[in-house]
């Protein structure tokens, strides 16, 4: 079994990674079913934090023993790709990004298929999950994932700057652009709007304003839509607002860290983010301005506000694993009514439709990102990012438009390439 | 009486020499000892050639095997022999991959030539006992000692736009921001910094051990024959020094061909939106972990191993050349 999997990783690594430092470490324990452990593999996030701190309550219910193993999202990514493409059976739960990783996994045979297992415990209730979650934790018609955090877009943004300039929260993207425009005309040090810049990171913040500009990755038909005109006024929007409002020397590589950083060293007056993000603008501890921040939804484009409503993560059984009634037990713990409430007053916004329902559910909440979340919960977009198999890859074509604009470059023009670059894409998945 | 005598002192000495010898290897054992006798150069050296047949040729034949492959999504996934399609499709890219090919190029050669001869200089000055020599040798060689990816998280905090250490001491003296790490031009010359930062050092290092065993009589026969400084250092120790520098230039530039973690860790996949740092190895990296591309990735993979096997022998040719 040891011997067999050490040839298997040097196989996969080598494939993977020759030249490179390849990191397929085989550590986990061949007998784990016999002795009633289950392996656990979690990304770093708040969720992780609550989950973690509850596993002795799942061990002396269960007498099961967890094996937690955590890693951040670039890690996990590369071990996932690097173990489950040698079969191991050394993960038995894993927590993965359903819109980023699911498809590709799914047609890969990485995943148990769960359909049959959410639907038979009736207490555990799998009809209280909500619509989009569900769907895009299922692939092909099977059940490949339980999501556990769900995100939309909102505005975060300053109160007493926007006070002292005397301007409401706005309501439209044209008011957001003047707002942004006045606040940091009247102070220097200060940005209008900051978002995410890198090619990839920026795409999933970037569709809500595709969204709400009437656009979007893919038409009805499967043909490429990032060349078309809504979508061409969202580029120029988005990297419009970042160009000319944006903070000065902006960098063209800021994912959530970076941009979230700026925000809460009290150097932006606007910032659209995640939700799911908040505690880090609203923490004392991490945000100078924690006492400052409001909360709205998205503003309305030309075709309203449209934000996305996605589970970013959710957890999902390793098909190759031999112990998977145990991986199910641990999961339906972690996803239980009474475990996504914790975790949602803990400050990650869950999957369940009851728990949003319950008062107690978002009792944490500023009561102004409560209202935001549920007017997104309500108008929200499956996806955040086109929905392919390779998402890394196609993420970089629609993305280079945003950098491109950002940059001073011509939107439309950057557009036209990058729709024939994912045309092409579009028909090379296809084959 | 004679030949009794010796037929059995003969007899006897061959039922003790047979006696001890079945009592004290077995059968088996004796045949393997044997076996093990005639081929003990294969035995000792086995420990070494499994470890790389397994470490080193297995992953390489296997590579070479994907590369000929349209293998993607799943390494498991039934894939086709494609033959030389991947190398061409790689050849032909002038997008991603000979861009690639020139910045590995461009920062080996840039940070390689500012090692050495950065390298050269301070191990020059710590060539001749001096107080204090100690202390300044462990301060030069604290970078070495550092995690490549710490290193690069280091400077990209540094480096910071906007909240960077570099920027405010900038500002203090009345030099406008620059985008430093950010900017599309000025990445890869960033990132050669930090490598000239990080491993300056070893060349200083490989090149002290040199200087420390050059004999001193060239060099005070030199300066008895009035030889000033600068004609003593290009005419007399850089000379003598050359293999010594060939040696550190092999081992530093198969190094920074291979650089990838400050990259990575500075401008993540892709070498940053614009492809600003993506070198070989990073972009092999992306196609593998991002695109799951493994036949292509497999590709470049090779053709960068030729890339470095080609580098090394042009360097080992010259060195043989300098030592005779």
């Amino acid at each position: 079994m040891k011997r067999r999997s050490i040839v298997k990783y040097a196989a996969v690594a080598a494939a993977l990674s020759l030249g490179l430092t390849a990191c397929g470490g085989g550590s986990g324990s061949g007998d784990a079913k016999a002795a009633g452990t289950v392996r656990v593999t979690l990304a770093n996030h708040v969720w992780t934090e609550g989950i973690k701190a509850a596993i002795p309550e799942f061990e002396k219910a269960t007498g099961l023993k967890v094996e937690l193993t955590q890693l951040g999202e670039d890690q996990l990514s590369d071990q996932y790709n690097v173990k489950l493409n040698a079969g191991s059976d050394e993960i038995d739960v894993m927590m993965y990004r359903p819109l980023q990783e699911g498809k590709a996994f799914a047609k890969n045979g990485y995943l148990a298929d769960l359909t049959s297992k959410v639907s038979s415990d009736a207490g555990w209730d799998w009809k209280d999950y909500q619509e989009g979650p569900v769907k895009a934790s299922t692939v092909d018609g099977k059940v490949v994932g339980v999501p556990i955090i769900t995100e939309r877009e909102v505005l975060y943004y300053r109160k007493d700057l926007l006070q002292a300039a005397g301007v409401a929260v706005p309501k439209t993207m044209d008011e957001l652009q003047a707002a942004a425009k006045k606040i940091s005309e009247a102070n220097p040090d200060t940005a209008g709007f900051v978002a995410r810049t890198g090619k990839s990171a920026a795409v999933t913040q970037f569709s809500s304003f595709l969204y709400s500009f009437g656009g979007d990755f893919i038409d009805g038909s499967g043909k490429s839509a990032v060349g078309s005109d809504a979508a061409k006024k969202a580029y120029s929007f988005y990297g419009g607002l970042i160009k000319n409002y944006g903070p000065k020397n902006v960098s063209t590589d800021m994912s959530w860290p970076e941009a979230m950083a700026i925000f809460t060293q009290g150097k932006a007056a606007f910032y659209t983010e995640a939700d799911s993000l908040y505690k880090n603008a609203t923490d004392p501890a991490k945000s100078k301005v924690a006492d400052k921040v409001g909360f709205a939804a998205l503003p309305a484009g030309p075709a309203g506000s449209k934000p996305y409503n996605i589970p970013s993560w959710g957890l999902a059984v390793n098909k190759a694993s031999g112990n998977q009634d145990n991986a199910w037990k641990f999961i339906q713990w972690a996803t239980s009514k009474d475990r996504t409430l914790q975790a949602q007053k803990a400050g990650v916004p869950g999957p369940r439709a009851s728990v949003w329902a319950d008062p107690a559910g978002t009792s944490t909440y500023p009561k102004d990102l409560a209202e935001a979340i549920a007017a997104s919960a309500k108008n929200g977009v499956g996806h955040d990012r086109p929905e392919v198999v390779t998402v890394g890859k196609a993420r970089e074509i629609v993305g280079a438009p945003i950098v491109a604009t950002i940059t001073g470059a011509d939107a439309s023009a950057a557009a036209d390439t990058a729709n024939d670059a994912f045309q092409k894409f579009l028909d090379s998945e296809k084959k | 009486m004679s030949v009794l005598n010796t037929s059995r002192g003969d007899t006897a000495r061959d039922t003790a020499l047979g006696a001890g010898r079945t009592a004290r290897t077995p059968g088996p054992r004796k045949d393997f000892s044997a076996w093990a006798n005639r081929h003990r150069k294969w035995l000792f050296a086995a420990p070494a050639m499994i470890f790389v047949g397994v470490l080193i040729v297995f992953p390489l034949a296997w590579t070479l095997y994907l590369s000929l492959t349209d293998s993607q999504g799943s390494v498991r996934a039934a894939s086709e022999f494609v033959g030389l399609e991947n190398y061409l499709t790689v050849l032909s890219d002038v997008e991603r991959f000979w861009p690639a090919v020139g910045r590995t190029l461009s920062f080996t050669g840039v940070a390689l030539a500012c090692e050495v001869v950065l390298g050269m200089g301070i191990a020059l000055l710590l060539w001749r006992p001096f107080r204090g020599e100690k202390w300044v040798r462990v301060a030069i060689l604290l970078p070495l000692v550092a995690t490549p990816v710490a290193v690069g998280m280091m400077w990209r905090l540094i480096f910071d736009p906007n909240i960077g250490f570099v920027n405010q001491l900038l500002g203090m003296i009345g030099i406008p921001p620059q985008p430093w790490l950010s900017g599309q031009d000025t990445a890869l010359g960033t990132t050669i910094f930090m490598d000239i930062w990080q491993w300056t050092p070893m060349v200083v290092l490989i090149l002290l051990a040199g200087l420390t065993s050059l004999s001193e009589e060239p060099d005070e026969a030199a300066r008895m024959d009035g030889a000033n400084a600068f004609q003593r250092f290009f005419f007399i120790t850089l000379p003598l020094m050359m293999p010594t520098v060939i040696v550190a230039i092999l081992l530093r530039g198969i190094d920074a061909l291979k650089t990838f973690d400050i990259l990575y860790a500075t401008k993540g996949k892709g070498g940053g939106s614009f492809h600003e740092v993506e070198t070989l190895n990073v972009y092999a990296y992306g196609l593998s972990f991002d695109y799951n591309q493994y036949g292509l990735s497999s590709a470049v993979l090779i053709l960068f191993f030729m890339i470095i096997i080609g580098t090394m022998w042009l360097l080992t040719m010259r060195k043989k050349a300098v030592s005779k």
